[in-house]
Order: structure tokens, then sequence, then C-alpha cells
């Protein structure tokens, strides 16, 4: 049962990738990015998807190697600042854009696996993020009605996981990703170390396997660092 | 003389307690970290999933999983913990993160606030901005008090797009500390070379003088 779920790379973990489909993508800024799937997303060829992922990644890295070959219609994010490509393509009409406050992004992934339609949230009372949606009172303050987002395809990367799928991230590369798991259709992870079940200690497991339905080991992972700052002693 | 950035990270600082789970935004903010004193137990918080953030590491020590919430590689002190951005939101959302600081383009009378887009340039995006202003216990705002013109940008209505409605209570800004109350701006304390009235005269907004109002010691 466990050994079904595992795949040689992410060329055959996208089986079915197709254009038109909404696809969720783990990482914060280039930390925790599902390197391998994205890379295989491109070369898949497919084209006017909709990719919901807290940041745009870079110019030429991350979810802006997917920009750079226009296959990304519409973007669903918190903040883009960091790609002149994106800014390019946003200013001429070619990619629709729609940002989310990054923490009721973070809550929409979670209602949405987790099969809550939608949430009210006092996050953006009264700015234009709140412009078409419900609002509501509750003990005296106001709340606006966010929905649950899903995904036909979900991409997150992990630090080990094991041939059930079960996954442990490493430090502040968890980001998105454990909520992104539990959001997409088919959940693909690529992981740095590939183990056998049995060999993950149970109380450390982050997502349970459950929520990933094909897994695979990364290959030549960049790690990209996008601001490297240091300290002297 | 108006206040330098470091100055108005190092007032910001004297409001962090002993004890305090602390959010620093980008720019002036991200200084408050330098003048919190050693004596004074305060968590940073990173919205990006990290409580206990430590200074940036040494060359030997960077770490490509380890970053903080404006993806500069940092460090974890002793004590820390990681988690889910959900996780992290809750925390902020949820009134369990005692202070956070920002900076602002404009904050208005009633403490709303207008600190992520500007109509007809490119919009970036809000971040965690919006629910860090409308989740934290206190928000402290570290701004400039007037543009390049001259012109208020503590105002009497937010002219530009808002990211939280009625939240900010405090402002360190390069001319003194004002607070907002249901009526308007207080001016606490001014910049040790201006006086009240200059400080008073550069703000469109509705602004009183405290009666204990003071100079502030730098």
């Amino acid at each position: 049962m466990a050994s079904n779920k595992v795949y040689a790379n992410a060329k055959e973990a996208l089986a079915g990738v197709d254009s038109n489909m909404t696809y969720l993508v783990g990482g914060f800024g280039l930390c925790g990015i599902p390197e391998n799937c994205i890379t295989a997303l491109r070369d898949s060829g497919v084209k006017n998807i909709t990719c919901v992922s807290n940041n745009a990644g870079v110019d030429d890295f991350g979810l802006g190697l997917l920009l750079q070959t226009r296959q990304i219609k519409k973007m669903l994010s918190s903040y883009v600042g960091e790609n002149a490509t994106f800014e390019k393509q946003f200013m001429s009409g070619e990619l629709e854009l729609e940002f989310c406050p990054q923490g009721t992004l973070a809550e929409r992934l979670r209602a949405g696996g987790a099969g809550i339609p939608a949430f009210y949230t006092p996050t953006g009372v009264g700015t234009k993020i709140a412009e078409g949606k419900e609002v509501r009172e509750f003990n005296g303050r106001q709340f606006i009605l966010e929905k649950g987002i899903t995904g036909d395809f979900a991409f997150v990367k992990a630090w080990k996981g094991d041939k059930f799928g079960n996954l442990i991230y490493r430090k502040t590369a968890r980001n998105f990703n454990p909520m992104i798991a539990t959001a997409g259709k088919i959940t693909v992870a690529e992981v740095e170390e590939l183990v056998e079940v049995g060999e993950l200690d149970p109380d450390q497991v982050h997502t349970p396997g459950v929520y990933i339905q094909r897994i695979f080991k990364s290959t030549n992972l960049e790690k990209r660092i996008e601001q490297r700052t240091v300290s002297k002693k | 003389m108006p206040l330098t950035r470091e100055q108005i990270a190092k007032r910001i600082s004297d409001e962090v307690q002993d004890g305090y789970t602390v959010n620093l935004g980008i720019g002036i903010p991200t200084l408050v970290a330098n003048y919190i004193p050693s004596n004074k137990t305060v968590m940073l918080q990173s919205e990006n999933g990290l409580l206990g953030m430590g200074p940036f590491p040494t060359e030997d020590k960077i770490d490509a999983d380890l970053i903080n919430a404006g993806k500069q590689t940092i460090t974890a002190l002793p004590g820390a913990s990681f988690f889910s951005s959900a996780d992290s939101f809750a925390m902020i959302r949820g009134g369990h993160i005692d202070l956070t600081v920002l900076g602002a383009m404009e904050v208005d009378e009633e403490g709303s606030i207008a600190n992520w887009m500007v109509p007809g340039k490119m919009i970036k995006g809000m971040g965690g901005a919006m629910d860090l202003v409308a989740g934290a216990r206190n928000v402290i705002v570290a701004m400039q008090h007037t543009d390049k013109e001259g012109n208020s940008k503590l105002r009497k209505k937010c002219t530009l797009p808002l990211t939280g409605v009625k939240c900010i209570k405090k402002i360190v800004s390069d001319f003194g500390v004002i607070e907002v109350t249901d009526d308007g701006f207080v001016l606490k304390e001014y910049a040790p070379d201006m006086t009240a009235e200059q400080v008073v005269k550069a703000t469109e907004g509705k602004i009183k003088i405290s009666p204990d109002c003071k100079a502030m010691s730098v």
C-alpha cells in the first residue's frame, strides 16, 4: 500500500497535470519551495494555469520560471515584490492577480483541506479586501467571510518523508507547506530524504501521510537564498 | 532636528516590556531589536513561522531553511519554535502577540493605517500587514511625520487604500511620540530640537498637546 505512492522523479509524479488547472505551491519566498515540481510543471508545457502561492518567486527561480514562459494566467498571493517579470506582465494586463492577506491565505488553504467552505476573519475589515464580501458582527466586532481554497494539484517540499507520505519539514521551510499538503486533490511531495515506513518517529511527523498521494526524492536542489545577511562575529 | 531612523527605533524599544512577544516589520521596525536591553526577556516572532528569532548568522551558520519574513538569513535562539504559516497567523490573529511594530505611509486621527498600496503604482501586496494590524494587542507605527514636500502623513483621513481601520494606538515619528485617542492625536513627546507647537503645525489631523508633553530624551 505504501510503495505505490513512490515515484521515480518529478516528471512521473506530475502525471495528469493539465492546462487550465489550479495548482497550490508551498514555500515562503524561495524557502521551502518544491523546486523539482516547479521545473517539471514548466517542462510539461501546461498553459493558462492558476497558481496559489504566498509569493511568485524571483525572475529566474521558483514560480518566476513559469512566468517567463507565460504559463500562468492567474496568481493568488499575499506579496509579489521581488519579481520584475511579474510586474511587467501584470502592468500590461497579461497576468491576473488576486491579493490575499498572508494569514487569510494560510487559513483559506487550511480550511480548504479541512472541509470548511468558508470562515469569518477580522483581517481586512474596512479595506479593499473586504469589497464584495459578507460582513458579520460577533461580540461587537466586524468580520468578513473568506472562502476555503482547494486545488487540482498541490506541490509541497519537505525535509524527510517516508514511503507512506508522512512528512517532516525543517525550520522555516515549513511555512505554507503543511496546509497546502491538505488542500490538493492530488498532493505531490518532494523530499530531501526518502526513508522506509517506520523510520520516522510518529511523534515528529508534521504532515500525516494520508494527505500525500505521490512522493519522490528531490534531485539537484539549489535552495537559493534571497537575502544573504550575515553578522561579523 | 527630527529624529534619525535609529533614534525612532530606540524610542520604540522603550515600549517593549519584559516578557513580551513582539513582531517587528521591515525597515525601521527591524532596528528596534538592536535596542532591546539584555535584562528584558523578549521573544521575537517572524510571521513565516518562527518564535524566538535571533541575529543574523555568521558566515558558517547560514542556512537556506532559516529565514525571516524579509527573506533574510537569520538564527533561532534557545527556546525557539518553528510552525506553519497557519499557526503563525493563529498566534497573530488570536491576540497572542503583545506588540507589533510596523511602518506606514499614512495614519489618520481615528487610528486607521495605510501602508500597502499606492494607486497607479505596481502593488507588491500586503503580505501579513493586514493580519498583524487586525490581530496584535498593541500596534505601534514607526514613520516619517511628513513627506518630502512637507505634507503631513498624520492625516485627518487616510487618502491611500487602508491596511486596517481604527487599529493604531501609538505613533513614533521623526517629530515625536503621538497617541491616538477617541479625540484624535495627542502629542506626548517632541523631538529634542523641536517645539510641541512645531509638531502640531506639521500635523494635518486633529491634534492636542498632552498636559504632560515633554521633549524626548534620546
